[in-house]
């Protein structure tokens, strides 16, 4: 393509790994990646992690992580060739012709600087523009990025704005000295699911009205189906797709796309209301030495073998409410009724049955395993201390939870390091069924992962209540999920259970304004999904 | 694994400080306490780093003092060690009252300095290896709680360690079970670092008279001795001092090493 603004041809990068205790490996991060970017066009990156997408977007710029060397192929930007550009050329490229916006904007600025002179920094160091033009380049950009109060907003310090306005600004920042192209890595991804869709309306609006050409790096194909014109598919450093967005969402050629677009379409009838195996009464919380509540009067039911989601963004007590019911956190008022029982508030009182009976998953199963122990002592302790399991009838019952969770009996002897993310919440899924629990708490288990691992989780754990019918307690912020895997529903808000009955009636109109909020910011896999719902929402996010 | 050149120079040195130490009584040409030679004689083939203030082979009592220098310091860190890292556990552990109380008990130590508060003690109590193991090992032991506190607090904030505490396992079991094999490695190479400040403070004890007493002696003890030497141009006193030196490097390049493992160590979460 003759005008294109920015081309990879045949793009290979490599790096050195140094596994502990190992001899240094090398290691092809990228191989034979060819694509394009037109001027004031956006090219959405796409792929898990360890796909390669970052490496390539940092590789526009021809820089390189630590240890990472950009080997092969040519990245021509504005017809010339910079992969082997000297260092001269590339100081005065970077940051100027090129800028890049990064993932979590709160550990980017500089704390002690005001918004301002931060955002203003490289267009003046560049000597694009005198400081003076650069300020009111920056307000202009507030504006259309359409930050509150923009004229004064630079004289805040990052600390003073919230996460989705600091996100706003790094995009100021970038967009200040006009350059050709910026780089996108995961811009709303750290983000609340409600602020996530303003942010992405900001910067799509950014996008068109300075005309610059971007890349757009994220793991989420339906973000990247609001804002990009094509999206390249990348796994394991190499292309799987590279077509237009309407061609990827609604046509995709490869198997790994087409899996990509249809995930989390599980298909999950509820389950008719029943007793309760867990009943929360008038629950109210708060932490120690602090003057507010963070749970006010929670009252939510879980029946047997079946799934109640709890929902609502960062800070609304849903994991409270977790470690209330497990008694990490005493409840300073209401009860909490288990498998006909009243539990104790606190968790040194409750019995041993107690304990057993309610289980928890974590989010980041990396740190909910202890890094020293093999598999086998991770899902074999429960059955020890519960059941007095021991010798041949324990290694029995762990290879049938490791058949269980579709992992073989030889990972017994694996260390939880040499597990992948999806492999390492399996194991604890097991840990968690060895105690053969009625009820299981899971807090975000799947938001750390991969879609298509996600999904795979989502899916073993049905299939487990349906065999072993326990009951989950699913906290999640993602609707996705919640349609895919609840029986029941109730929707938090600062503390409160602002809606909750059975899947379909809280998924059904009439809504709440803050439901309604929720509901319409998760994006969904459309063209043009983001403009209709900016117009027709009731309600802005806290976050804005 | 390679090892580095530097942690293969300590790792020999060590080994070889440790074989002299272990087996003294049969690599020693002399006895300990036998006048052989006289007044500060010269290294000779005889005495191959010649004789003391009272015509003692200095080569013979350098050997003999490494096993009670090497001894002492040994016993009392794995002393240290036990006390400091079960309490420092345990106050991560519980929290609350337990960790204030622990605490502040170790600041009040740590306030005043060791070498004075050990000189008070050692001036009361009787002189004798069991009363100085003691002393060192518990002064000591307030170092080795503030650290191990530290990694344990680190690690009890981990999930796992919540899953235990829901389990509803014992404390026993999470100190060490949970908490004890992640905090490890940095708890090894403190190890080495303590060893060595207990050789130094023993040494410094006996320099000044009340560490190790004669018969027996140990390096600093020695350098005492020979102190007066130094003024008439004898070196004897400085063959001890270089030992004391030379252990000193080697166990530091050995505990170099090990810090550096761990804090590459993927998942040791201790670094």
């Amino acid at each position: 393509m003759a005008d294109a603004l920015l081309s990879f041809k045949n793009l290979k990068i490599e790096a050195t790994a140094y596994p502990p205790g190992e001899r240094p490996r090398h290691v092809v991060l990228v191989d034979g990646v060819t694509v394009s970017v037109q001027k004031g066009k956006v090219l959405g990156l796409i792929g898990e992690s360890g796909a390669g997408k970052s490496t390539i977007g940092l590789s526009a710029m021809a820089f390189g992580r630590g240890g990472v060397r950009l080997t092969g192929g040519e990245i021509v930007l504005n017809g010339r060739d910079i992969r082997t550009a000297d260092a001269g050329a590339l100081r005065s490229l970077r940051g100027r012709d090129v800028t890049y916006v990064a993932q979590s904007a709160a550990a980017s600025f500089n704390p002690a600087k005001k918004l301002m002179e931060q955002v203003i920094e490289t267009s003046v160091s560049h000597g694009v523009m005198t400081k003076a033009e650069a300020e009111a380049r920056a307000v202009s950009l507030f504006r259309q990025l359409s930050l509150p109060n923009p004229e004064t907003i630079g004289e805040r310090y990052p600390h003073q704005v919230s996460g989705g306005q600091l996100q706003r600004v790094m995009t100021a920042m970038a967009l200040c000295p006009k350059p050709d192209l910026v780089i996108f890595d995961e811009p709303t991804t750290a983000l609340d699911v409600t602020t996530q869709i303003d942010v992405l309306a900001a910067i799509k609006r950014a996008i068109h009205e300075t005309g610059v050409a971007a890349l757009y790096i994220t793991h989420d194909l339906a973000v990247v189906a609001q804002v990009a014109d094509d999206i390249l598919v990348l796994r394991h450093g190499k292309m799987v797709e590279y077509s237009s967005t309407d061609q990827i969402i609604n046509a995709p050629r490869e198997p790994y796309t087409q899996a990509l677009v249809s995930v989390r379409s599980i298909d999950h009838a509820e389950k008719a209301p029943a007793p309760p195996v867990l009943s929360v009464q008038n629950v109210t919380a708060r932490y120690k030495g602090t003057s507010f509540d963070v749970l006010k009067n929670v009252n939510v039911d879980v029946a047997p073998g079946q799934t109640l989601a709890i929902v609502g963004e960062s800070g609304s007590g849903k994991s409270t409410l977790a470690r209330a019911i497990t008694g990490l956190l005493p409840p300073s008022a209401g009860r909490i009724q288990f498998a006909g029982r009243t539990l104790s508030a606190d968790l040194s009182g409750r019995s041993k049955d107690d304990l057993r009976e309610l289980q928890m998953i974590y989010q980041m199963a990396d740190v909910a395993m202890n890094p020293r122990q093999t598999v086998g002592t991770i899902i074999g302790r429960p059955l020890e201390f519960y059941f007095g399991l021991t010798g041949e009838a324990k290694r029995l019952r762990i290879q049938e939870l490791l058949d269980q969770i579709e992992m073989g009996a030889g990972f017994a002897d694996r260390y939880p390091a040499e597990l992948s993310g999806g492999q390492k919440q399996r194991v604890c899924i097991a840990r968690a069924l060895a105690a053969k629990p009625k009820l299981i708490i899971c807090d975000e288990v799947t938001s750390a992962l991969d879609p298509l691992v996600a999904d795979g989780i989502l899916k073993l754990l049905l299939d487990l209540q349906a065999h072993e019918n326990v009951a989950y307690l699913f906290i999640t912020h993602d609707l996705a999920t919640v349609r895919a895997i609840a029986d029941k529903i109730a929707v938090m808000f600062k503390g409160q259970v602002v809606r909750y009955g059975q899947k379909t009636d809280v998924l059904s109109p009439p809504f709440d304004d803050y439901t309604d909020l929720l509901l319409s910011s998760v994006p969904e896999m459309e063209l043009g999904w983001l403009e209709k719902v900016i117009q027709t929402r009731k309600m802005e996010s806290a976050g804005n | 694994m390679r090892i580095p050149l530097s942690a293969l120079l300590g790792l020999v040195l060590t080994g070889g400080f440790l074989f002299i130490a272990v087996f003294a009584q049969f690599i020693a040409p002399y006895p300990i306490d036998s006048t052989v030679g006289g007044v500060w004689d010269s290294p000779s083939a005889t005495h191959w780093l010649g004789t003391d203030t009272i015509g003692r082979d200095i080569l013979s009592r350098l050997i003999y003092g490494a096993q009670i220098t090497i001894f002492v310091a040994l016993a009392s860190s794995i002393l240290s060690f036990s006390l400091g890292s079960f309490l420092g556990f345990l106050a991560a552990v519980r929290g609350g009252l337990v960790d204030q109380v622990l605490s502040r008990i170790v600041d009040l130590v740590m306030a005043v300095p060791s070498l004075i508060v050990a000189l008070v003690m050692l001036s009361v109590l009787p002189l004798n290896l069991t009363v100085l193991i003691l002393v060192i090992g518990v002064l000591d032991s307030t170092r080795v709680f503030r650290l191990s506190r530290a990694v344990a607090v680190d690690i009890s904030v981990m999930d796992y360690i919540e899953a235990a505490r829901l389990r509803g396992e014992k404390q026993s079991w999470i100190i060490f079970r949970e908490i004890l094999p992640n905090a490890l490695s940095p708890l090894v190479a403190e190890f080495g670092l303590r060893f060595i400040f207990a050789v130094l403070f023993i040494s410094t004890l006996s320099f000044l008279g009340l560490g190790i007493q004669p018969p027996l002696t140990d390096w600093g003890g020695m350098v005492g001795e020979n102190k007066g030497g130094l003024v008439y141009g004898k070196s004897a006193a400085l063959v001890p001092a270089a030992a004391i030196a030379l252990l000193a490097i080697s166990v530091n390049l050995v505990a170099d090493w090990i810090l550096s493992r761990t804090s590459s160590l993927k998942g040791g979460r201790g670094g």
